[in-house]
């Protein structure tokens, strides 16, 4: 689907449905210098399984006009605009790393848009180190290595992909190779800036679902406990195998813990 | 800037695309000899179907033991993922069905394995799809053969016979500036000697056959994509672009992103032309990738001081390898080929078709045959076998002479290689 938000082109995938509004919705916001085909397999499930599915390209990644906005609150802001040039008033939201900061924000600042809230692979503070800061600030392909070698766990790039064919680091490579200069940059930064997880989550009125990779060294789960311990009723499910990209490393496990959360929803 | 680390390729070699079996605890990789894999219950086949969860259906489309040969192949060549085909040609020819329809176009370098010329100069004609045949170092040839219908350019990393180098930092950006990708055979260079994606190239393919199996006795192909050709921006391939009502009227681009071209060449290509690989085949190329790191150097090392040899020869006319300064890609070969120019080359014996019939005839170490790419060495000459229906002045057209004899040098000990040549030409140079 493709619409106009704040003057510029935005574009969602939506499983190949039109978006109807007798169905609940379910909005997926990718992380980091990716775009709505990092959702893959899960977003195609919901939409063929009852529910519109708006899986977001942000603004400045995928089929979506630039430039990256600068902020979580600005990229939520902007998510509940896309809901609003897509028609529709209310919604769960899954979110990847950055974007479960994108997820958080915009439950808080909508608790009655948003009915549900999965956070994938999260961390608050999402501190970002500085030398991956220096060089995505300075296009080098230093960042691109540290967002793919980081991004997976350690096993991952001698182990077995669970989608035949595929190798995770070389299709990560590809993804962060088609961006404009500066986004991933401007990600980086909006996630180490973000100070408002603690205050946004006790906002949080509705039904909160982590999903944590036991391996992951980007967002390790420990760093998920106070903003869960903040959330009231959180609930979280720790996939021991999967390291930060749990949509590729653990897909299966990822969904299903995505169709139990997003069941009571409708 | 320093990053972290990748494995090295030696690791990915060995291990890449495979953990030790959940099941059972194999270290080696199992034999999946399935054709097909029970499914839980009707919703999971439902979403395996729809692809909606990861898994395998059936064997034609995926198994287990193809996945990890698929897998490492896109870990050593650096590309999101790969399909193993029957043969390296059905490698060439998934890779042009999927991106193109009858009507269209593709300019190639006109040095090419002859099955590959074959295919793009006859076989895929009757389909409605033809090819411009270039010289592959006349740059302005590539341009100048590009029509608003091309969508490829094609050639070999080093071509046949003459081991032409394909200039690929050239060519592609000649292919980039025309909205399409490049796909090049990597057989000859495997990806040891050359990273053709690092180079600039889109697509790649080798005939597993050869180098990564090594041993002669599976035939097998691998297409590998390196995700970085931007389909939705090139316009050009609404194969990939728009939706397709063959398959759940999916636009894969929309869908994959950096898959679409896998996504439509496994759930088309291998579905509907059905050249898929067998899980046994699989099992045997991978025996041979996990030593392609201590056999390509040997390979290389070997194949130098054979070229040395025969290039001080008295019966030897001229050696054609791009190491030598008189091969006219010398200059190019240093730069995209650092550690070697492999191991296949031709050289022509002086006393024509009779010479070269007198020295094949007198090899001992050396196999005559139709192959290339074998831990053993093997030798064929052309004008008494593959192209034995063609006149003299006919071979020099197609840049084969009647004295020229290809070599592949395999890994004995390299001085009973050259005592056997010797041996040839001495009986090819007594008449």
């Amino acid at each position: 689907m493709e619409a106009v938000v704040a003057g510029r082109k935005a574009f969602a995938y939506t499983a190949a449905h039109a978006i109807d509004p007798a169905k609940p919705t379910i909005v997926f916001v990718h992380g980091a210098g990716l775009d709505h085909s990092w959702w893959g397999l899960q977003s195609r499930y919901f939409g063929y399984h009852g529910r519109n599915v708006l899986a977001v390209d942000l603004p400045g990644h995928g089929r979506s006009g630039g430039p990256p906005l600068a902020s979580i609150e600005a990229m939520a802001d902007w998510v509940m605009a896309l809901m609003d040039a897509a028609g529709v008033a209310k919604a769960a939201v899954v979110g990847h790393s950055m974007g479960a900061l994108i997820a958080l924000e915009c439950a808080a600042r909508h608790p009655v848009r948003v009915t549900g809230i999965a956070l994938i692979g999260v961390a608050y503070p999402m501190k970002v180190s500085d030398a991956f800061l220096a060089a995505a600030k300075a296009n080098d392909q230093a960042a691109y290595d540290m967002e793919t070698i980081w991004g997976h766990a350690a096993q991952v790039p001698l182990a077995g992909n669970p989608s035949p064919g595929m190798w995770m680091y070389g299709d990560t490579l590809a993804r962060l190779s088609r961006l404009a200069p500066g986004v991933l940059h401007t990600d980086l930064s909006a996630c180490n800036a973000y100070a408002g997880g603690l205050e946004s989550a006790a906002k949080v009125k509705c039904p909160a679902q982590f999903v944590l990779g036991a391996r992951d060294v980007m967002t390790p789960p420990k760093g998920a406990q106070a903003l869960a311990a903040a959330i009231a009723g959180a609930r979280t499910t720790l996939i021991p195998p999967s390291g930060h990209s749990l949509m590729a490393e653990a897909p299966d496990a990822t969904l299903d813990a995505l169709i139990a959360w997003a069941k009571p929803l409708s | 800037m320093a990053g972290p680390k990748f494995p090295g390729f030696d690791t990915l070699a060995l291990h890449a695309g495979q953990s030790p079996d959940p099941a059972t605890g194999s270290r080696a990789v199992p034999i999946y000899q399935t054709t097909s894999y029970v499914f839980r219950d009707s919703e999971h086949a439902a979403s395996l179907f729809n692809m909606e969860r990861a898994g395998h259906v059936y064997s034609r489309i995926s198994n287990p033991t193809v996945a990890v040969l698929e897998e490492r192949m896109a870990a050593l060549e650096g590309g999101t993922g790969s399909i193993a085909t029957a043969s390296g040609q059905a490698a060439l020819h998934l890779a042009v069905a999927t991106i193109m329809d009858a009507g269209a176009h593709i300019v190639a370098s006109g040095s090419l394995y002859g099955g590959s010329h074959n295919l793009l100069g006859y076989t895929l004609k009757r389909f409605g799809i033809d090819t411009a045949f270039v010289v592959p170092r006349d740059l302005d040839a590539w341009r100048k053969a590009i029509r608003p219908n091309t969508r490829l350019l094609f050639g070999e990393t080093l071509g046949n016979p003459g081991l032409d180098v394909l200039d690929i930092p050239a060519v592609s950006a000649i292919a980039h500036e025309a909205g399409v990708p490049l796909l090049v055979d990597a057989t000859f260079t495997t990806p040891y000697l050359m990273k053709p994606f690092e180079l600039g190239a889109d697509l790649l393919y080798h005939s597993a056959t050869k180098f990564l199996g090594g041993h002669g006795i599976a035939i097998g192909g691998v297409i590998v994509d390196s995700g970085r050709f931007d389909w939705e921006k090139s316009g050009k391939f609404p194969q990939l672009t728009a939706p397709y009502s063959g398959f759940h009227n999916m636009d894969f681009e929309e869908e994959s992103g950096t898959r679409a071209f896998l996504l439509r060449a496994r759930r088309e290509g291998l579905r509907d032309f059905g050249a898929c690989m067998a899980p046994m085949t699989a099992f045997q190329i991978l025996q041979g990738i996990e030593t392609l790191h201590l056999r390509m150097p040997r390979h290389v090392e070997s194949t130098r001081k054979v070229v040395d040899f025969l290039a001080g020869h008295a019966a030897v006319g001229k050696v054609l390898y791009p190491e030598r300064p008189d091969h006219p890609d010398h200059d190019l070969a240093k730069k995209l080929l650092p550690r070697g120019c492999g191991a296949v080359f031709s050289f022509d014996i002086k006393g024509g078709r009779e010479a070269g019939r007198r020295f094949i005839e007198s090899l001992r170490v050396f196999s005559h045959l139709a192959n290339v790419g074998d831990a053993k060495s093997l030798v064929i000459h052309p004008a008494t076998t593959t192209h034995y229906r063609m006149s003299d002045e006919d071979l020099v057209r197609a840049g084969i002479g009647p004295g020229t004899v290809r070599l592949s040098i395999g890994l004995e000990d390299p001085q009973d290689l050259m005592d056997d040549l010797d041996r040839g030409l001495k009986a090819a140079a007594r008449g």
